[in-house]
């Protein structure tokens, strides 16, 4: 079987477990959403603070579910040593990775329209037209990147006892260019103060180079990473 | 089996840090003259660069230990000692490095940060390599250990031109007014530039030091840690010889 195959498996029985268990609509997106609400009380509910800074607050929701996504998503794996009983099956490490890769990217693009609705309704922000394209561009590429170093990292942090705690100090200083691009991209694709619509795309150049690096970077580590 | 980490290379250089030492706080504190802008505070710097300088060398040791770890045949552990140590004193030069530049901000600048392209990823390099020190210690064998930690060394590399060039967009874009000059260009006179050189010196003997000693501590630890299984076997055994 292909790796393309067999990771487009891997994702689609990801896929189905969270359909069926409802983890993440009964736990992480009203976590995200909570996220969404106790931003506007740190922030004192200022309705001008929180609509320029909305796209940094729904990134970083979106960073801090991603965490909870990852964590989920391996500890379907370790439960039962699946992950080491595919390892055995000779199933290739990279299509371990590109699969729960994917299965990530959906989830957390599905939060990620979530949140944005969020932040129209409780921050006042608004989505323009002519912003759409470079908006769909900059989740997309964007949430490819989240999705391989939470994977990556993920798949390190896994199992055994104090790992856990291990994986946000892994992943949130290694995803700080997405957060820092992702937000401006976002501040350009919904005009945020200053912020012009053709700024964004050298954000989403820099996005995009994340994407690729890390996920062929993380495609070729995986497998050292979780072998035991 | 040797009882020390000390050997008579060690100690001539251990002498020679301590006078490298001495020779930059005379120059440093004594013989330097005092900046014309920015008074006394510049004597921070002594310690500042030379420990950024370290630092960064520390992490390019790292760097290639790992991957000379991964990319020859015979996987010696020796590398993976040499990147663990090195990665630990890189983290407390930059460190070190926050810490008096914070200070020296504070003089000069009149705060303790600025969020400058150079500092942020300063920062995050510092995170990043704690996070790798974090995974170093996570049990296995030491195979297990050397291969995940050359894999994360390797994968550091890729990340800090990233985050390099993500603070350097973001802060181009969103330059504030500043009144303070945080390039660091300063016209440095002779002697300043020369003390500079000492501190980079003594610096890097420290740290050559530091390191032979870390890798041989770590050498001694895995071999203790072999040892005790071994034991543990031998103990178990000899229970079933005696039933």
């Amino acid at each position: 079987m292909s790796t393309w195959r067999t990771a487009w498996l891997i994702a689609k029985k990801d896929l189905r477990i969270e359909r069926r268990s409802r983890i993440i609509t009964n736990q992480v997106v009203p976590f995200a959403g909570v996220t969404m609400i106790i931003f506007g009380f740190a922030l004192d509910a200022n309705t001008d603070v929180l609509e320029l800074v909305a796209p940094g607050l729904v990134w970083l929701a979106t960073m801090f579910s991603l965490l909870l996504l990852v964590q989920r998503t391996f500890s379907l794996e370790s439960e039962d040593g699946a992950l080491d009983a595919m390892r055995v099956a000779g199933v290739d490490a990279r299509a371990i990775f590109l699969g729960k890769a994917i299965g990530l990217t959906v989830q957390l693009l599905a939060l990620e329209v979530l949140l944005l609705f969020a932040a129209v309704i409780l921050y006042g922000e608004t989505i323009r037209l002519d912003g759409a394209v470079l908006l769909v561009t900059t989740l997309l590429s964007a949430t490819c990147g989240l999705a391989a170093v939470g994977t990556l990292y993920g798949g390190l942090a896994v199992g055994n006892s104090g790992r856990e705690t291990l994986l946000p100090l892994l992943t949130l200083p290694a995803v700080a260019p997405v957060l820092i691009g992702a937000t401006r991209a976002v501040e350009s694709a919904l005009g945020t103060g200053v912020a012009e619509l053709s700024d964004g795309w050298q954000w989403v150049s820099l996005l995009t180079v994340f994407a690729v690096a890390f996920g062929v970077g993380g495609s070729l580590a995986f497998g050292p990473l979780i072998d035991e | 089996m040797t009882r020390s980490t000390g050997t008579k290379a060690t100690r001539v250089m251990g002498i020679a840090v301590i006078a490298a030492m001495a020779w930059l706080a005379l120059f440093a504190l004594v013989l330097s003259p005092a900046d014309v802008n920015q008074g006394e505070s510049v004597r921070l710097l002594y310690i500042h660069v030379p420990t950024i300088w370290v630092a960064y060398l520390s992490f390019i040791v790292t760097a290639v230990s790992s991957g000379l770890y991964l990319f020859t045949k015979k996987h010696s552990l020796g590398w993976d000692r040499l990147a663990g140590a090195s990665a630990e004193f890189g983290v407390l030069f930059v460190g070190l490095t926050l810490i008096v530049g914070a200070m020296w901000g504070r003089l000069t600048w009149g705060v303790f940060w600025q969020w400058d392209a150079r500092l942020t990823t300063t920062a995050m390099l510092f995170v990043t390599y704690i996070g790798y020190l974090a995974v170093r210690r996570l049990g296995g064998t030491h195979q297990q250990r050397a291969k995940r930690s050359a894999v994360l060394g390797m994968l550091s590399v890729l990340l800090i031109p990233l985050v390099h060039w993500s603070v350097v967009i973001w802060r181009s874009l969103h330059q504030t007014a500043s009144v303070l000059d945080t390039d660091g260009d300063i016209a440095m006179d002779d002697m300043m530039l020369f003390t500079l050189f000492v501190g980079v010196v003594a610096f890097t003997l420290l740290y050559a030091w530091l390191v032979i000693h870390r890798t041989r501590v770590m050498a001694m630890e895995d071999m203790v840690e072999d040892s005790a299984l071994e034991t543990a076997l031998a103990e178990r055994r000899a229970e079933g010889v005696a039933r």
